[in-house]
């Protein structure tokens, strides 16, 4: 495995001359990763993904392509399989013939355009209806037939923007992990560009997190989740609870913080400034424990709102002044009781807390 | 509650039924009928509407094309009344196979009917019937019918007496083919086609023969210009369906210009700019492209008629291409692309197919359109750009032969059918997009 298969290099885009939809852009992919460009709209992801595919030229910077510079070669030359938005299934071919496209213009021969796309056929199992217009087939099978267009030329890196986005969520969710076991079978190189996060955590080798043309966390689906490098990442994958503090004192790893109520606790040091400045406190609400009155952590928090949501419990509590501040109690057999209005000890364990950047 | 509801809903009898015990299928049938019918009364007007000024004088358009009953009965403009004309002739015709000799039986037949002619003075209607076919008759059968009265047998000789014509078999042929209430002899004459004294169909006379090459030239041009609009209207279509709304709805007035200026305006601003001491020439002329001598004829020939037809067609050929490509998704052609398309080969496998509708039915409208156009080459055509429709209006307002322009609208509405069905055939007329 090659580390540097694409390859992002200072790449800036700009589409007015004023400002930046993309802000130096460093990226390295090996092949046969799976990677996923995360982030809201207008984050600059889906302007990545179209300068990788030549659709928008880098205004600065270079990008690579298995070691050769690609920002002037254009997107019929690159090689690259893509899976759009909305399909782009050619509304006047049938399915056969929209396989069969990419290999007619590669100039090849009838009887290897036909075994090409009958395997590409059954490779997304839809054998049986390469005869069908893509008008008459349904959401999920037009996008499996886009699937098997974007990889019958066997292109080494395929991009998909945002492929399961008009899919409803059951279908969305089988076809993740379609396209996932695609990928570890075929050992193609993904980028996918989303602004799910769950889809992202579930298909990705790693995720860039984007935000404001930035990537702002490159790392696995866990790191992401578990060590969120800044705030925004941090409040952008899953739940975060998120307090407020100021750094008192630091020794090692961990700082010593005031919060907003007047009363200190202990962080882990991520991403917080000197003693003195302002930092965010973020902690997941599952590693939030009820009940335990000892640590250095332990706090009162008041149970404002209870919501049962069968396989855990959504406690709101007020907690060192934040009144959004959410505990995740699991439906086990012995778990806390919990009124609303009354009073609970919690507690979490200082690696947890992670001082982050002041939003 | 659940006890009240089922008992409402008979289950045992198998039928179902409304709350007053009639069959449900049939009240909603009658529900749906009454609903149908109330829709209908509203289109009733446009109904009437098109029935009265459309459908009603072609169809009596197309009788005209087929029946001229000039030589067979006379209206009488004051009363209405209808009165049987030439019926001694037309007994005589109906008793002897097309080809006879005119015998004396017939001549005296022809005289009292002349006599009969002029009693009710019927004899410039017959005459003029007569006088489409066979030049020249009008003026025989009138002055025929002033002295039928004073003629004495054999009648024959009296009648060739006074003019040998008569005895033309052609005439005969003529008045007999006349003397039926159903006629082909204006489709014939409008395919430059007459009948021989046997009643044999034959080419009309070169010098005669008008009406194919009109329709020709207005095939050919009619082709011309729609080729000439799709050449000059896709490019733009494709730039308003593409540019970003605020350029593309001043683009958009632009070409929707045209439709606001009246159409003599434009067609004589035509005029101004081409004519041989027009702009276009001066301008030609002040760079020094051409000498004064050799000033360019623009106008009031084929060329005329082609660029200002084709200037005034070109917004029913850019409207229906703009709607087929507005909504076709660009990110077809950026697939295409991606796949390891050209650019040419992305439009012309992709994106081209996908506007076949636009430009089947662009070029249907504005076909038909020019097939029938009739002031911009009346005005800028001169003699040799002129088409089949001015014709037409030609033998409407001066010749006043009324069947022979029914007949040569007939062909031309035929032709247009037969188009339409080819277009049904190839694209399918459920392709068709005009805005």
């Amino acid at each position: 495995m090659s580390g540097e298969f694409v390859v992002f290099d200072r790449v800036q885009k700009s589409y007015d001359g004023e400002t930046l939809v993309v802000k130096d852009l460093n990226l390295a992919m090996p092949k046969g990763e799976f990677l996923t460009m995360l982030g809201p709209s207008g984050s600059g992801k889906t302007t990545c993904l179209m300068m990788l595919a030549g659709f928008e030229t880098a205004t600065h910077g270079e990008i690579r392509l298995d070691g050769r510079e690609i920002n002037n070669i254009p997107p019929h030359k690159r090689g690259i399989g893509m899976v759009f938005q909305n399909y782009a299934l050619f509304p006047h071919l049938t399915v056969s013939e929209n396989l069969a496209f990419p290999l007619e213009v590669r100039g090849l021969g009838k009887s290897d355009r036909e075994a090409k796309v009958k395997r590409a056929l059954e490779m997304v199992q839809m054998s049986e209806f390469g005869v069908r217009r893509p008008a008459q087939l349904s959401g999920g099978q037009q996008q499996r037939i886009a699937l098997a267009r974007a990889l019958v030329f066997d292109p080494d890196l395929v991009l998909m923007d945002e492929p399961l986005g008009a899919l409803d969520k059951q279908l969305r969710e089988h076809m993740q992990y379609e396209i996932k076991h695609l990928h570890e079978n075929l050992g193609i190189t993904v980028v996918y560009v989303t602004h799910d996060q769950s889809e992202a955590l579930t298909m990705s080798d790693r995720v860039a997190v984007f935000n404001d043309g930035v990537i702002q966390q490159l790392a696995p689906p866990d790191t992401l989740y578990e060590a969120p490098d800044n705030s925004f990442v941090a409040q952008f994958i899953g739940e975060n609870n998120k307090l407020p503090a100021k750094v008192v004192s630091k020794e090692g790893d961990t700082v010593q913080v005031t919060l907003q109520d007047g009363k200190t606790c202990q962080a882990l040091s991520v991403n917080c400034g000197a003693v003195g400045s302002d930092t965010m406190i973020s902690i997941r609400p599952e590693r939030v424990t009820l009940g335990a009155s000892s640590g250095a952590n332990a706090t009162d928090g008041e149970v404002n709102e209870i919501i049962y949501l069968g396989d855990h419990i959504r406690c709101r509590l007020s907690v060192h002044g934040n009144d959004e501040f959410i505990v995740k109690i699991p439906n086990s057999a012995d778990h806390p009781q919990l009124k609303v209005g009354e009073t609970t000890q919690i507690t979490w364990h200082t690696a947890d807390a992670r001082a982050l950047d002041p939003i | 509650m659940a006890d009240t509801t089922s008992s409402d809903i008979p289950t045992d009898s198998g039928t179902l039924q409304t709350a007053d015990g009639r069959p449900l299928k049939a009240a909603l049938a009658t529900a749906q009928r009454s609903a149908r019918n109330r829709a209908f009364y509203l289109v009733l007007p446009l109904l009437l509407f098109v029935v009265v000024t459309f459908i009603f004088p072609i169809g009596q358009m197309l009788m005209r094309s087929v029946s001229d009953p000039r030589f067979i009965e006379h209206v009488d403009l004051g009363t209405g009344e209808v009165t049987p004309i030439m019926v001694g002739l037309r007994t005589w015709f109906d008793e002897n196979p097309a080809g006879t000799e005119p015998d004396e039986a017939a001549y005296a037949a022809l005289v009292a009917d002349l006599v009969h002619l002029r009693e009710i003075r019927a004899q410039g209607n017959a005459g003029t019937r007569i006088n489409y076919v066979y030049p020249g008759a009008r003026s025989m059968f009138t002055g025929g019918a002033r002295r039928a009265g004073r003629l004495e047998p054999p009648f024959k000789d009296a009648i060739l007496d006074m003019d040998e014509d008569w005895a033309d078999p052609a005439l005969w042929q003529t008045m007999r083919s006349s003397s039926g209430r159903y006629t082909a002899d204006f489709y014939l004459a409008a395919i430059d086609r007459e009948r021989d004294a046997q009643g044999n169909i034959q080419k009309v006379d070169e010098e005669r023969a008008i009406y194919l090459l009109l329709f020709e030239r207005t095939l050919i041009l009619s082709v011309v210009i729609t080729l000439l609009t799709l050449i000059l209207g896709f490019p733009v279509a494709f730039l308003l369906a593409t540019l970003p709304l605020r350029y593309s709805n001043v683009l958009m007035i632009l070409v929707l210009l045209p439709f606001w200026t009246s159409l003599l305006v434009r067609t004589t601003s035509w005029i101004v700019l081409l004519q041989t001491q027009g702009v276009v020439n001066d301008i030609a002329v002040s760079v020094g492209l051409i000498t004064d001598e050799s000033r360019l004829q623009m106008i009031y020939n084929q060329t005329g008629t082609v660029i200002a037809m084709t200037h005034i067609l070109l917004p029913f050929m850019i409207l229906p291409l703009y709607s087929v490509m507005r909504p076709i998704n660009p990110s077809y052609v950026r697939a295409a692309r991606s796949l390891g398309a050209t650019s040419w080969t992305a439009f012309r496998r992709i994106y081209l197919p996908l506007t076949i509708p636009g430009i089947a039915a662009g070029s249907l409208l504005v076909f038909i359109l020019a097939v029938g156009y009739y002031i911009t080459p009346a005005l800028v055509g001169g003699s040799r750009g002129q088409l089949i429709s001015n014709l037409i209006a030609f033998h409407m307002q001066n010749s006043l032969n009324w069947s022979l322009a029914a007949a040569l609208a007939g062909l031309l509405l035929g032709g247009i059918l037969i188009l339409y069905w080819l277009y049904d055939r190839l694209v399918g007329i459920d392709n068709l997009k005009l805005g």
